[in-house]
């Protein structure tokens, strides 16, 4: 029975959501931008609605340069095939570029298909650093974050600061196990030591306190939470329940501003966390979190994901100005050789540029969670604790082991 | 007496202790899919859904009236219970006639329609709810740090299957409810208001799911998906234990957390799967369940 009911599911919402647009006409003067996402799933609050709306914003301010653009969007369910499937045809309709993609590994999927077409596929919510690695491709960019920078930036600093001895509760699938190796590297680097490690079968674990009491037994000094939104949140909270804040010190390794907003400022005070955006880093930031705020669902502020969306799409539609529509049309390669080529600039990353192997560089941020009395407004959530030169922050060229870098 | 099979016995007993606590969900949860069945012949899918909007009920009623857990617990099931009569009188009321299928179909249509307008209205990433201050806190047990909520709900959910089987297995209501299983045209003859009767149980069913909802609701984040990945659990709960029998569905609820809580400590990455490997066992051993009638 769980079985059908789950494909009973994909098989509904990928039939609406294929249904849902009209055979595309590739109309010459237009691009085409599909944001593909989580609009239905535990992903969907960091990405999701706010990624369309961030992706709108990007398009509206970039303005009529002498050609259309046209943003759709679709949910891909967290699943490969179903996301696959969507991606096929949305390039073979004469979608020009695919925005987002959360879900690691529904992206390495979708990174294939795009070199396959010759389009373009552009990144902000996935997380393994494989896209950039052994997956890398010309016609891919990864433009928000990826699970070394997320590691590099934490697990290193906890470590230094005496958390020596770590242990990890790991969602069971390609994007836990990435997070986890890279923490553990940093870790390892900064001295200490990994203990353990318990993985939980994902999507399907709610209670995570027989893995968080395994934790405490191990009597390591942190707990490395290698797992993301509602999984982290409840891992918080319970670990809070059972205590195990009074042992050890949390590392939840991705975290962002609607988790905080999840768990709320009283019992998530005091976390520290890694991202490449936050709307209340700078005037800039600030400025474009102020724009989009009244679009996005529930007035929220717009997490790193969706900054992330609107600077690549600026960025893209900048580089397609830049060459001219038909040629951008034509090659999905030649696109993003134009992007790497162009130094990027716009309000929630700042300046920044695209390395060979599709990487985006910008700094990287450690901040603290406030409590409730530091916090001045709505969304006020974090401290700024440290930054990471762009150049740092992610794996170096060298290591990443992508064939279009030539040592 | 320090180690067990390889793992220290403090630990072990702790996993115990936790798979006993989740049991107790899987024994409320399935309590209510029991009662449903046996006596509304309804395979009810809504019923994760339903869940859920215990745990949103008593949210909504913190944040907006200002009222604490224990109102929410007796609150929050009338409210979601009188949801549920509205949907038996308006839609389920219409199929009893028809194949067990069209049931499943249209309350698992209805699962999705609640868990879409949650999700729409309050995004996907759940919101905060507090353990209330006369439950915080933790017992140091030697073995483990068992904190006072979680016993709470075992209590509390032993007590609610308790009194629900009680209710139908030896008060006069319940017999009037179990004979109109069998035959309600007699028990109608004998003057009993079958219908209502059978919307009353729909909605106490539900009712049941929206307590369950409320007790989670300070363990797990509240989002409308909290009930989805439960629910499929619950289904191989009461099957196994035999689709409308109450007791079965009690004992293999609880039965089902420690097995779950053990696999946790042994091999954490088939904890999701164990449950199923159990239902196809005992299906192909005892079709009935285990404590069904064939």
């Amino acid at each position: 029975m769980p079985l059908s009911r789950r494909q009973l599911l994909a098989a509904g919402t990928t039939a609406a959501a294929l249904g849902g647009f009209s055979p595309l006409r590739a109309q010459a003067n237009t691009i085409r931008i599909g944001v593909l996402t989580d609009m239905s799933g535990p992903y969907r609050d960091s990405t999701g609605p706010g990624s369309v709306v961030c992706t709108q914003q990007a398009v509206q301010e970039f303005g009529n340069k002498g050609f259309q653009v046209e943003v759709l969007q679709a949910d891909h369910q967290n699943k490969p095939d179903v996301g696959a499937n969507l991606a096929r045809q949305w390039y073979d309709q004469g979608v020009d570029a695919i925005i987002d993609v959360p879900t690691s590994s529904v992206a390495l999927a979708i990174t294939q298909i795009a070199k396959e077409k010759n389009k373009v596929f552009l990144n902000s919510g996935a997380a393994v650093t494989e896209l950039t690695g052994a997956h890398c491709n010309p016609n891919f960019v990864h433009w928000t974050y990826d699970t070394y920078m997320l590691s590099k930036g934490l697990a290193g600093a906890l470590t230094k600061a005496g958390g020596n001895t770590w242990y990890f509760v790991t969602a069971d699938y390609a994007f836990g196990h990435a997070l986890q190796r890279d923490a553990t590297r940093f870790v390892e680097e900064a001295g200490g030591k990994v203990l353990g490690a318990a993985r939980y079968p994902f999507p399907s674990t709610t209670d995570f306190s027989s893995f968080l009491l395994q934790a405490q037994a191990s009597r390591a000094k942190v707990l490395g939470l290698a797992n993301a939104s509602g999984d982290t949140v409840n891992c918080i909270k319970q670990g809070r329940e059972f205590g195990l804040n009074k042992s050890m010190r949390f590392a939840a390794l991705l975290m962002g501003l609607v988790d905080v907003h999840a768990l709320g400022l009283e019992t998530g005070q005091g976390l520290l966390l890694t991202e490449s955006f936050y709307w209340g880093l700078n005037d800039r930031t600030r400025a474009f979190g102020k724009r989009v705020q009244p679009k996005m669902p529930n007035r929220a502020m717009p997490a790193m994901v969706h900054a992330g969306c609107y600077g690549v799409t600026l960025h893209y539609l900048k580089a397609v100005a830049d060459m001219g529509v038909a040629a951008a049309k034509a090659s999905g390669t030649d696109v993003v050789a134009r992007m790497k080529a162009m130094p990027t600039d716009d309000d929630a990353f700042g300046q920044g540029r695209i390395r060979e192997d599709g990487r985006k560089l910008h700094p990287s941020f450690l901040f603290e969670v406030k409590s409730p009395a530091e916090s001045k407004e709505p969304w006020d959530y974090y401290k700024l604790v440290a930054t990471t030169p762009a150049e740092e922050a992610f794996r170096p060229l060298s290591e990443g082991g992508c064939p279009l870098v030539r040592s | 007496m320090d180690e067990i099979f390889g793992i220290p016995a403090p630990l072990l007993f702790g996993q115990l202790l936790l798979g006993l606590i989740n049991g107790a969900f899987y024994a409320m949860l399935s309590l209510g899919l029991a009662v449903i069945f046996g006596l509304l012949n309804i395979i009810n899918f809504a019923h994760g859904a339903q869940f859920m909007m215990g745990a949103f009920a008593a949210w909504m009623l913190l944040e907006w009236a200002g009222l604490g857990y224990w109102w929410a617990l007796l609150l929050a099931p009338i409210i979601v219970g009188f949801t549920g009569v509205v949907m038996e009188r308006l839609m389920i009321s219409r199929l009893y006639k028809l194949d067990h299928l069209y049931g499943l179909l249209l309350t698992f249509g209805l699962a999705l329609i609640i868990e879409g307008i949650f999700r729409n209205e309050f995004g996907s990433s759940g919101m905060p709810y507090r353990i209330p201050p006369e439950l915080a806190g933790a017992w140091d047990l030697g073995f483990m740090f068992l904190p006072v909520y979680r016993g709470w709900v075992v209590i509390a959910a032993l007590i609610l299957c308790l009194a629900t089987w009680l209710l139908i297995e030896k008060t006069r209501l319940g017999a009037y409810l179990r004979a109109a299983t069998e035959n309600a045209a007699l028990v109608q003859a004998f003057g009993v208001n079958v219908p209502r009767m059978v919307t009353l149980t729909y909605g106490a069913g539900v009712a049941l799911a929206a307590i369950g909802g409320v007790l989670a609701a300070p363990i797990y984040s509240v989002n409308p998906q909290m009930g989805t990945n439960l629910i499929i659990v619950v289904f191989a709960v009461v099957v196994i234990g035999g689709m409308g029998s109450i007791l079965g569905s009690i004992v293999t609820g609880f039965g089902l957390g420690i097995v779950e809580g053990l696999t946790k400590v042994f091999w954490p990455e088939a904890s999701a799967t164990v449950i199923f490997v159990i239902m196809a066992i005992v299906l192909l051993a005892r079709p009935a369940g285990l404590f069904g009638r064939a």
